[in-house]
């Protein structure tokens, strides 16, 4: 049996005794537990996340083009991609029309997605976006289905992206703006 | 003061249901403020909050969430024993309550020996461990009930031999007498503080303490219960109102002891007698003094609970036996030479 | 920092021959105990099935497999950057240690070298990946021994990490960050000196698991001496990382193996190592090594290179056919993935070297003879995380 040694437990008292007197007060003689504890009283005070924490994806409808590699690159398969052709307006006077895809269904299952980013990532024409919005629970499983609409309105959301590090030879890109209702695509 | 005519019977009902008030409202309080408020403080952290303000009502929640549950026997638990033996345990916590004084005439029933009856009394709940440690038909709750049985008997003996030191100082195995023997004297001549018995048997009193948080099998002797191995030991297969009483019992008789030590060590119910307070109002402070001291020393107990890790039971025999007890022999000798000296 | 005894180490080994006379006097029964697969203690789901003579273990054996999810066979379908996003969940508590060793494997094959920035940013996440994992191990190895709060301040201090972290990738637990030829995205304005100040306190942090844990001597009484494994045992099992060095062996592949691979042979570190080999020795090393880690962070940060963080890569990624395995110093241990490629989208066949299923081998050979409380302990000190062990 060890011969017990007072001041090894004895330092360990003092530590926690040390914490409980930091937790209790944190800042002059007052008691304000509640600012001293590392505790955030969810739903009443919520911690900011990050600007690139990946919280829920958004849809800017005008750039995709339906070209379907983020359906294809999904680990899980989570998005559902419908499209027809449609013949646009010629660009110039007197060209051909124009064979444009027209998005009929664009869902994300999040009761599936893994919140990799990979869709985010492989998409070529800047079509998705992360928000860090996370608090999208439903009561039901289908409601974890978010459409076009929905995806379009988690846009709003989108935070405008870091500057970086000195150092980097990164180019900071854009958001793009969030269409306009009149100009309803 | 009112001084009340009351036959024997509704005396002693009086005082049952005052005790049993207090103690019930003692435990209420400690669980509050060491088990949710103050751990949680020492770990960063809030404890809780939503009931009622603070989280003062969090008890009442907890209670009425272990009435409502399933009363669940295994199929193979022996189902007397089983259901009998948290009544058992409690009933050791409500009877060392009978004798702990909370002021000159606080206290439900005032034996000559009533130290020896709190010690003798407070073994009972070994046979309740025993009997829940066997009945749950689970391996789990026989080794934490072994362990227990092992630990709780070991720890007997340098609880009481602590306690023969302040017999000895005081003169009487009476816990009134004793309390009035610390709040009367004096130490060195000084008499402002009386002569509270942690300042000559302090070595008593630390032998005490250990011993107690061995028998309220808390951290770190909490082998029975070690919850990272044994998944709560011994009452692996509680539920309900069962478990409840088994909180109960382990949180009152915490209480219980700590308001013991009090009256041994601190000077209980009493002020010093220098300070020249009436009995009329040590009728009144008096419950209040000694609540305060009993939750002192039950913060400690927490406070050592929280922060330590646990012995292997074979350590903490080895403590008991190979440690303890000689140095409360040994304190035993020194106070009775010292005593017939001076 | 004293070794054990000889006069402890004699004391327990007759205490426990003396147990064992007791038993075949009484003759009692042996008792078998399952603890798992769910079990406070056992970091998820893994059975140990203990064969006890009184409080003593007979014979002990773990059984894995409860949380089998395939990856070896799943990531047959997947491609890089899948697989990448997969193996993130093999060892959950430091994920992106999981995605270097493959992401190097495949750069082997594909033979593209990340510029320079890319492999500081790589290793700087490694190391963080490792202070959030063993720093979490430093509380959870108290909760174990049965002191709560360690656990507490644990959690507490590996959210600032974890936030660093957050604020780099976008995710806490599951980066998916290393690319083939870099890294996704730079790092944001700011974070240099934030994660500085998130070490300082990492510091603080070990320096309060020392006072708190490892001075105490109801912890030291618990730890030391239990769970000796000597070195050519150690050896023999394949034991990996901190549980190798705490049995005295000096192998550290940032050091010894894999050079040029990351940015270890710019840095400038120490190798701990401990002769006891019981569990407290690998308490020890894995503190230690946070400490180290901070120092490694601090290192990287300051020397950080400019430039850019991905190679000329092509979009669509197919690795050459071939063959390479890579292994690197992984929080838990060695871990390593061998790739076999036939050319495709997809890998052919990966086979995941992972650290704990070894650390986990040697349970049988320690278990014998000690207490039923030593088994947590010493389970505790080993270390293994049950996704590493089934994969």
């Amino acid at each position: 049996m060890p011969a017990p040694k007072v001041p090894g437990v004895l330092k360990g008292l003092g530590v926690t005794l040390r914490e409980a007197m930091k937790t209790m007060f944190p800042g002059g003689p007052v008691p304000s537990p509640s600012k001293g504890a590392a505790t955030v009283q969810y739903p009443r005070e919520k911690e900011l996340p990050a600007t690139r924490s990946r919280g829920v994806i958004s849809l800017h409808e005008e750039n995709c083009t339906s070209c379907m590699l983020c359906a294809r690159e999904c680990p899980d398969w989570c998005i559902y991609i419908e499209a027809h052709k449609t013949l646009a307006p010629p660009r110039r006077a007197g060209g051909k029309p124009r064979q444009v895809n027209t998005l009929d269904r664009f869902d994300i299952d999040y009761s599936l997605c893994m919140y990799c980013g990979i869709c985010v990532e492989v998409c070529p024409f800047e079509a998705l976006f992360w928000t860090p919005e996370y608090e999208y629970s439903e009561f039901k499983i289908a409601d974890l289905l978010h459409d076009k609409e929905r995806l379009g309105q988690w846009l709003d959301t989108v935070p405008e992206f870091e500057a970086y590090e000195a150092g980097s030879e990164a180019k900071v890109k854009k958001v793009p703006p969030p269409p306009t209702k009149a100009s309803g695509s | 003061m009112i001084a009340l005519e009351l036959a024997y019977w509704q005396e002693t009902t009086l005082r049952v249901v005052i005790g049993l008030a207090a103690l019930l409202a003692l435990t209420g309080g400690v669980v509050y403020l060491f088990l949710f408020k103050f751990v949680s403080f020492m770990q960063s952290r809030l404890g809780p909050m939503e009931a009622g303000p603070y989280g003062s009502l969090q008890l009442l929640a907890e209670v009425g969430k272990w009435l409502q549950k399933e009363d669940i026997f295994t199929e193979r638990a022996d189902r007397i024993v089983f259901a009998a033996s948290p009544f058992v345990v409690i009933t050791s916590t409500f009877l060392l309550f009978v004798v702990v004084p909370g002021g000159p005439n606080a206290v439900v029933a005032d034996l000559d020996n009533s130290l020896l009856y709190a010690m003798a009394v407070s073994a009972i709940s070994v046979i309740g461990i025993l009997m829940a440690g066997w009945a749950s038909a689970n391996k789990y709750a026989l080794l934490g009930g072994l362990r227990a049985a092992g630990q709780l008997v070991a720890y007997e003996l340098p609880m009481i031999l602590a306690i023969v030191g302040v017999v000895i100082q005081a003169g009487s195995l009476n816990l009134q007498d004793i309390v009035y023997a610390q709040s009367e004297g004096e130490i060195f001549g000084v008499g402002w503080i009386g002569n509270p018995f942690i300042l000559t048997q302090f070595v008593g009193f630390l032998v005490f303490m250990i011993a107690m948080q061995a028998e309220l099998t808390q951290t770190p002797f909490d082998m029975p219960v070690a919850e990272s191995e044994l998944v709560a030991g011994y009452m692996v297969e509680y539920s309900g109102i069962r478990f409840l009483v088994y909180f109960i019992a382990e949180f009152a008789t915490a209480v219980g002891f700590s308001a013991i030590a009090a009256t041994m060590f601190l000077g209980g119910w009493a002020l010093p007698a220098d300070w020249g307070i009436s009995r009329d109002w040590m009728h009144v402070i008096g419950p209040i003094v000694a609540a305060t001291k009993a939750i002192a020393l039950t913060g400690l107990v927490f406070w050592v609970r929280f922060s330590f890790p646990r012995f292997r039971e074979d350590q903490l025999q080895r403590l008991a036996w190979k440690f303890l007890i000689p140095i409360t022999l040994a304190n035993i000798v020194v106070t009775g030479v010292l005593k017939v000296a001076f | 920092m004293t070794a054990v005894s000889d006069r402890q180490k004699l004391q327990y080994i007759a205490a426990q021959a003396s147990d064992a006379r007791l038993n075949v006097e009484l003759e009692t029964e042996g008792m078998t105990l399952n603890l798992g697969p769910q079990h406070p203690a056992t970091h998820g789901t893994l059975r140990i099935v203990a064969r006890l003579d009184g409080e003593q273990v007979v014979h002990a054996e773990p059984i894995m497999g409860y949380m089998h999810r395939g990856y070896e066979k799943i990531v047959e379908v997947r491609t890089y950057a899948q697989v990448t996003t997969l193996i993130n969940r093999i060892d959950w508590l430091g994920s992106f240690a999981n995605e270097v060793p493959f992401i190097l494997a495949a750069e082997r094959l594909m033979g593209i070298e990340p510029p320079k920035r890319a492999t500081w940013i790589r290793t700087l996440l490694f190391e963080m990946a490792r202070i959030a994992n063993i720093g979490l191990f430093l509380g959870e190895m108290g909760l174990q021994v049965g002191a709560v709060t360690p656990a507490f301040y644990a959690f507490r201090d590996r959210e600032f990490v974890l936030n660093q972290i957050e604020a780099v990738t976008g995710g806490r637990f599951h980066p998916n960050f290393d690319r083939i030829g870099g890294v996704k995205d730079d790092l944001p304005k700011g974070w240099i000196d934030e994660t500085r100040a998130v070490m300082d306190r990492m510091r603080d942090f070990c320096d309060e698991m020392e006072e708190l844990l490892m001075g105490s001597e109801i912890f030291q009484a618990r730890c030391r001496g239990i769970g000796v494994i000597p070195a050519d045992v150690a050896l023999q099992f394949g034991l990996s990382g901190a549980n190798l060095r705490a049995s005295g062996v000096d192998w550290d592949i940032r050091r010894d193996g894999n050079h040029g691979l990351l940015a270890y042979d710019d840095l400038d570190f120490s190798v701990w190592t401990h002769p006891d080999g019981d569990s407290f020795a690998r308490f020890w090393v894995r503190l230690q090594e946070v400490r180290e880690a901070t120092k490694l962070v601090d290192q990287l940060l300051d020397g950080m290179p400019s430039g850019p963080i991905m190679a000329k890569v092509p979009r669509i990624i197919k690795v050459p056919a071939g063959e390479a395995f890579v292994s690197t110093e992984n929080p838990l241990g060695e871990m390593g993935y061998y790739i076999v490629s036939k050319g495709d989208l997809v890998p052919f066949r990966v086979k995941i070297r992972s650290a704990s299923f070894n650390n986990v081998s040697v349970v049988p050979w320690v278990l014998r003879g000690v207490y039923v409380p030593d088994i947590i302990t010493i389970l505790g000190s080993l270390y293994f995380i049950l996704g590493d062990i089934d994969r």
